[in-house]
């Protein structure tokens, strides 16, 4: 007689209470394979814990957040936020899909050269630029978005050391109604201090002060605060060209738009808290048609989407290590990814999926990564089924942020494998081995 | 030798009663053979016996979730190691 397949045997406490205002969705997504390849082989041959991205679901959602805006608008340009993910094969799929660089380090600057950007497709923000790579930015006429006044000055010795006229915008910070009021970064608006900003730029002649640009924050849930602050762009953009008779060229809304994750604590799905592009793009674009600005005045719009981007292109297969029963009976598995690799678990409840599921029995879980530190915790509580050790769980939406904040703590960090638009996976950042920590270092003579 | 409370309240379906506390547990199908077995004051090797004739797992992997399963069982005070 042939043999059943064998499930592990559990006991689950029955909890009563109040169930969920909306409901909630009981039916657990299992996720066999990532564009028709199987979990399984992707992990046999690339090792796990392994990333992989979807050519597809990124020019895919770049496609659709592009149409959102240009149906609505004229002028629009969407410029690709390195810091969300540097990965070249990445970058280089959004330039294919003509978005410029959006780069807030040297690094990044150097990254989108060689990525083949031009200097004056390449918007370099952040709030530290050296003066080597800011004369480098000024020669190739890149958009330098200036973020305090002693960087101004810099920019000015600059100006008049290389006899140019850098091309520029200043940041701005500005209440949208929203909190946290991001003002750490740029020049305020509502207390005057960005009208001394362009009043010097304006009055030295040094500068082609080229465009308006404010970031209203992270993980931005309501397009009307994109509305308030389009707005107060425009309304200061009118402004400059009635005292100066001088036209901005661009305005550039930054970034901040939700991905479909969800955040810890959130009542709500991400799924369903998430607006979509297009609700951003009516508020945005509504509030500059609406403005005073003159039609043949209307200003390129430029967007730094980044997370939801790229996103819902990311996945980091797993293998369960190990099942643990915890103290209070809560059951619990520890994974092969901690979160120095998935840097996000800190503030969002990633969906964590099986590649199979034979049954209908399901159990809440803690998923603990592999370090050894009380910190590396996955997902506090996920309803899983039974899984044993060996079994691979799929987490979904990592494809932002966690490519560059991850960390090189206590083990190393993995491949990195791009499934193209034939579902031909290619290999995009080796796995780091031993040595590949080791030969950054040096050990004195009387060490060795 | 593990003994289930004799009070304990079990039903064809996977659900368990503990009049003791008036807490209710679901057991998954393996989970409630298991616990029908202990029922009928079968030792820990014969039941462990009677799932490697019938399921597709290793010894060692079935000790290691056996004893997982046994030790929820007295966490919850539906069971005794004596």
């Amino acid at each position: 007689m042939e043999k059943l397949p064998f499930e592990r045997p559990f006991i689950k406490k029955v909890s009563t209470g109040l169930p969920a205002k909306f409901g909630s969705k009981k039916r657990i997504e299992v996720i066999p394979d990532i564009e028709g390849i199987p979990v399984s082989h992707l992990m046999a041959d690339y090792g796990s814990p392994l990333f992989v991205l979807s050519e597809s679901t990124i020019r895919k959602t770049i496609r659709e957040a592009r149409s959102a805006f240009s149906t609505r608008y004229p002028k629009v340009q969407f410029a690709w936020s390195y810091k969300t993910n540097y990965l070249d094969a990445v970058c280089r799929i959004f330039h294919q899909e003509g978005s410029w660089a959006e780069v807030v380090s040297a690094f990044e600057y150097e990254k989108a050269i060689l990525n083949g950007v031009p200097g004056t497709r390449i918007i370099f923000n952040g709030p530290e630029k050296s003066p080597s790579i800011l004369e480098k930015a000024i020669m190739n006429n890149s958009l330098i978005h200036i973020d305090h006044f002693d960087e101004l000055y810099a920019l000015m010795e600059l100006s008049r050391k290389l006899e140019r006229k850098p091309r520029v915008a200043i940041r701005i910070n500005l209440d949208a109604g929203i909190y946290p009021q991001w003002d750490r970064f740029g020049f305020n608006f509502e207390n005057g201090e960005a009208w001394e900003a362009i009043n010097r730029i304006l009055l030295s002649g040094l500068f082609d002060l080229a465009g308006l640009h404010t970031h209203i924050g992270t993980y931005i849930t309501t397009p009307s605060a994109y509305r308030t602050a389009t707005a107060k762009l425009a309304s200061l953009m009118v402004e400059i060209q009635h005292k100066y008779n001088h036209t901005i060229g661009y305005i550039d809304v930054g970034g901040g738009f939700a991905s479909k994750n969800t955040l810890r604590g959130s009542y709500l799905q991400g799924y369903d808290a998430a607006p979509s592009f297009d609700e951003y793009a009516d508020a945005i674009t509504s509030a500059l048609i609406n403005s005073q600005i003159k039609p043949e005045h209307l200003p390129l719009l430029i967007l730094e989407t980044g997370r939801a981007l790229v996103d819902d292109a990311g996945s980091l297969l797993t293998t369960v290590s190990a099942n643990k029963r915890l103290s209070n009976g809560h059951r619990a598995v520890i994974i092969d990814a901690g979160v120095n690799l998935l840097f996000t678990a800190f503030w969002y409840d990633h969906n964590v999926a099986p590649t199979t599921m034979n049954t209908d029995n399901t159990e809440e879980t803690t998923i603990y990564g592999p370090l050894c530190m009380n910190i590396d915790v996955i997902r506090p509580a996920v309803i899983l089924p039974p899984v044993k050790k060996g079994d691979h769980l799929v987490i979904q939406r990592v494809g932002a942020y966690n490519m560059t904040q991850w960390l090189q703590f206590i083990s190393m960090r993995p491949s990195v494998v791009l499934i193209d638009i034939n579902n031909k996976p290619h290999i995009i950042r080796k796995a780091e081995t031993v040595e590949t920590i080791r030969q950054q270092e040096q050990i004195p003579e009387h060490l060795q | 030798m593990i003994r289930l409370h004799k009070n304990v309240a079990l039903s064809d379906s996977g659900y368990v009663f503990d009049p003791a506390t008036g807490e209710s547990y679901t057991l998954n199908p393996i989970g409630l053979e298991i616990v029908q077995m202990l029922r009928q004051n079968m030792t820990d090797d014969e039941i462990q016996g009677r799932i490697l004739d019938r399921y597709q797992v290793d010894a060692s992997s079935l000790e290691r979730y056996y004893m997982d399963f046994i030790g929820s069982l007295v966490q919850f005070e539906l069971a005794d190691n004596e």
